[in-house]
């Protein structure tokens, strides 16, 4: 995995609360055996009218919108399916950070063992977040801190492995793997055997 | 005296290889790793190009399931039913299966079915074990004082190289369900008022465990529906402390322990319960005996009323956005809207007793003019079982119809959907925008209101069906 140690980026907002990962890929689009591609299918029924044509009030079809890589969205994001490919769309799209107030704990999960960021903040942060869409943002990894258009800085929270792992690109697989002989001792050593 | 702890917190400790710390999460060891067509195919070729095989093989169980038609299959081109895509992943699996030398209980094995219908059904699921799946529903093998999450594709990857995950200890809540449950009120409603109440977030970060003479009445099939949508309120997990209920139910499975080693796994699995003073990180309890059965009239499970109730008012941007999508008025109840679909089926409410709740509802009437329902068992040994009760003919003499084993219109991907503007009354645990088809409007019930409301043509109240 590609080091990830600073994102700067303007926002998108998207201030619904509860999007579920159905909504960030649908599961007609989940009939692949890569990863790779999935960015054009990201929100699609939100993007894109019956006949293929943009919906021209959706957010990410608005012209502001292009290049942004961090979303802004409502509590609860990311809840619902387990799919990997939710995370695997939107980084596919560009995305790099997603930042709520709550992420939901397998879309979180899967998001940071594919290098896309997603953090939560205080209501306060994200109320001006959601206030202030195509702002300027950096989140600082390093010193888990978000710099507000540069003139405030707030600190985010992270569980420190996926952090240490994000900075470092360490592929979590590999350090597992480091584990095995202390695995093998586990399953010759417990009390039952399944 | 040791400090007495929870149902989760002995499952969980009986399972740390390493334990964690502020740096490092836990290495939890898994007992049991399902797997299915959807979420592996990138897992596999991640083992295929490190040189990795599939560690433990005897603790993997492969099925077909999400993206299957439900109408027969003996060759390849029955599968393009679902799509070309649908198709190449079946096939995928089979692929994967063969090179990796699992056993995937697929086309011709007479067990193929939905994941969380399956590892219970042949016994593989048993208290005390830990047991994920690349599927969010995997909370099901809860109902069995299990310890079961779903995760995603880089875990499954993990699982299947060294049968263990990295993971944080999450905090617990408990669910406590007290009194009876007044007739023609089921556990479908008893954990959409749950989720209802706690809201779809209020679990996350947690494991629940849900207990209370509610619970403890229940059979094991209805214990995994309130198990299976704990996902539904965020928490990732939900258990319940084994009883002689779990173990009449797994006794004699096939997967289940034989002979003295039974003797044994039931003395353990009757210790697999919170202690007495044990600490929730948090609680909450529901009254069953004021319940009455409950649907959706949102887009998410925790936009729920009781099914005579006024859909209620709020300015919320994103609760009115729901209403909109689903052509819902605040003010009036659900028993007021056209069906056009009507779905029984799925890992929450796709077992035997699912079927025989929707047939007894069905038998001697006939679904409404213009209304399509569909009744999909989760797995095989379902369709064998109910069909050797006669319920497929109870069924089809209603106008429904009856179908092969599978995921089916809970997910829309193997060809099964609601077309755009229908109104679905399903027996699945997802009512959000476009989950049963592009533009498809889902209220989720129990199998009887679906029945109840397929025969009138409009959602309607099961105990008027009775």
């Amino acid at each position: 995995m590609k080091p990830v140690r600073s994102i700067q980026s303007k926002t998108v907002v998207l201030p619904t609360r509860d999007i579920d990962t159905d909504q960030i890929i649908a599961a007609r689009f989940l009939t692949t055996t890569s990863k790779e591609g999935l960015g054009k299918n990201v929100f699609y029924d939100l993007r894109y009218n019956k006949d293929g044509s943009e919906k021209s009030d959706f957010i990410l079809n608005k012209p502001d919108a292009k290049g942004c890589g961090i979303l802004v969205a409502g509590n609860n994001f990311g809840c619902g399916s387990s799919r990997e490919h939710a995370p695997w769309a939107l980084l596919d799209y560009g995305f790099e950070a997603v930042i709520s107030t709550e992420i939901a704990d397998i879309f979180r999960s899967n998001s940071l063992k594919n290098g896309l960021l997603a953090i939560s903040v205080d209501e306060q942060t994200h109320g001006w977040l959601l206030e202030n869409p195509g702002v300027d943002v950096t989140i600082d990894l390093e010193s888990t801190s978000i710099s507000l258009a540069g003139d405030r800085t707030v600190e985010f929270g992270i569980d420190g492995f996926s952090r240490h792992c994000l900075l470092e690109g360490i592929d979590q697989l590999g350090f597992l793997s480091q584990q095995l002989d202390t695995i093998e001792n586990f399953e010759e050593t417990r009390s039952w055997k399944p | 005296m040791s400090n007495p702890t929870t149902l989760f917190e002995k499952v969980w400790a009986d399972h740390v290889v390493v334990q964690e710390t502020a740096d490092i999460p836990a290495v939890l060891y898994i007992d049991l790793h399902i797997i299915h067509e959807v979420t592996t195919p990138q897992a596999f070729s991640v083992l295929r190009a490190n040189g990795l095989r599939v560690r433990r093989p005897d603790l993997t169980l492969a099925t077909l399931d999400h993206s299957t038609p439900t109408t027969p299959v003996t060759t390849f081109k029955d599968l393009l039913v679902a799509g070309e895509g649908a198709a190449n992943q079946v096939r995928q699996m089979e692929q994967n299966c063969e090179e990796f030398g699992l056993d995937l209980l697929g086309y011709g094995s007479g067990k193929r079915g939905i994941v969380h219908v399956i590892g219970p059904e042949l016994g593989a699921t048993q208290p005390g074990k830990t047991i994920v799946c690349g599927d969010s529903h995997s909370s099901t093998h809860g109902a069995f004082g299990a310890l079961a999450f779903g995760i995603g594709t880089t875990e499954v990857g993990h699982v299947l190289a060294t049968q263990c995950l990295l993971q944080r200890k999450p905090k617990t809540l408990a669910v406590n369900v007290d009194g009876t449950l007044p007739a023609g009120v089921t556990a479908k409603d008893v954990i959409l008022a749950v989720i209802g109440k706690i809201g779809v977030d209020g679990g996350t970060g947690h494991v629940i465990e849900y207990h209370g003479d509610a619970v403890t009445a229940l059979s094991m099939e209805e214990r995994m529906t309130i198990c299976n949508m704990s996902i539904e309120g965020g928490a990732r997990a939900g258990m319940i402390a084994p009883d002689d209920t779990t173990i009449d139910y797994l006794q004699g499975r096939p997967r289940s322990p034989q002979g003295s080693d039974w003797d044994t796994a039931v003395a353990r699995w009757r210790s697999l319960r919170t202690d007495d003073g044990a600490r929730f990180d948090k609680s909450v309890s529901l009254n069953a005996s004021e319940l009455t059965p409950m649907v959706t009239f949102g887009t998410n499970p925790g936009m729920v009323v009781g099914i005579n109730e006024p859909v209620p008012n709020s300015d919320d941007a994103s609760f009115r956005k729901a209403l909109d999508y689903m052509q819902v008025e605040s003010g009036k109840p659900m028993t007021e809207a056209t069906v056009d679909v009507v779905f029984v089926g799925s890992c929450t409410n796709g077992r035997l007793s699912d079927i025989e709740e929707a047939a007894r509802v069905l038998e001697g009437r006939k679904v409404a003019a213009g209304v399509r329902m569909l009744v999909v068992p989760g797995s095989e040994q379902v369709k064998a079982d109910a069909e050797a009760r006669g319920l497929d003919k109870i069924i089809e003499a209603a106008g429904a119809e009856w179908r092969e084993a599978g995921c089916s219109m809970c997910i829309g991907m193997n060809g099964d959907i609601a077309q755009p503007g229908q109104l679905s009354v399903s027996t699945s645990n997802r009512n959000f925008e476009g989950r049963q088809g592009v533009g498809a409007r889902t209220v989720l019930a129990s199998p009887a209101t679906a029945a109840a409301s397929a025969i009138a043509g409009r959602i309607a109240d099961p105990r008027n069906y009775s």
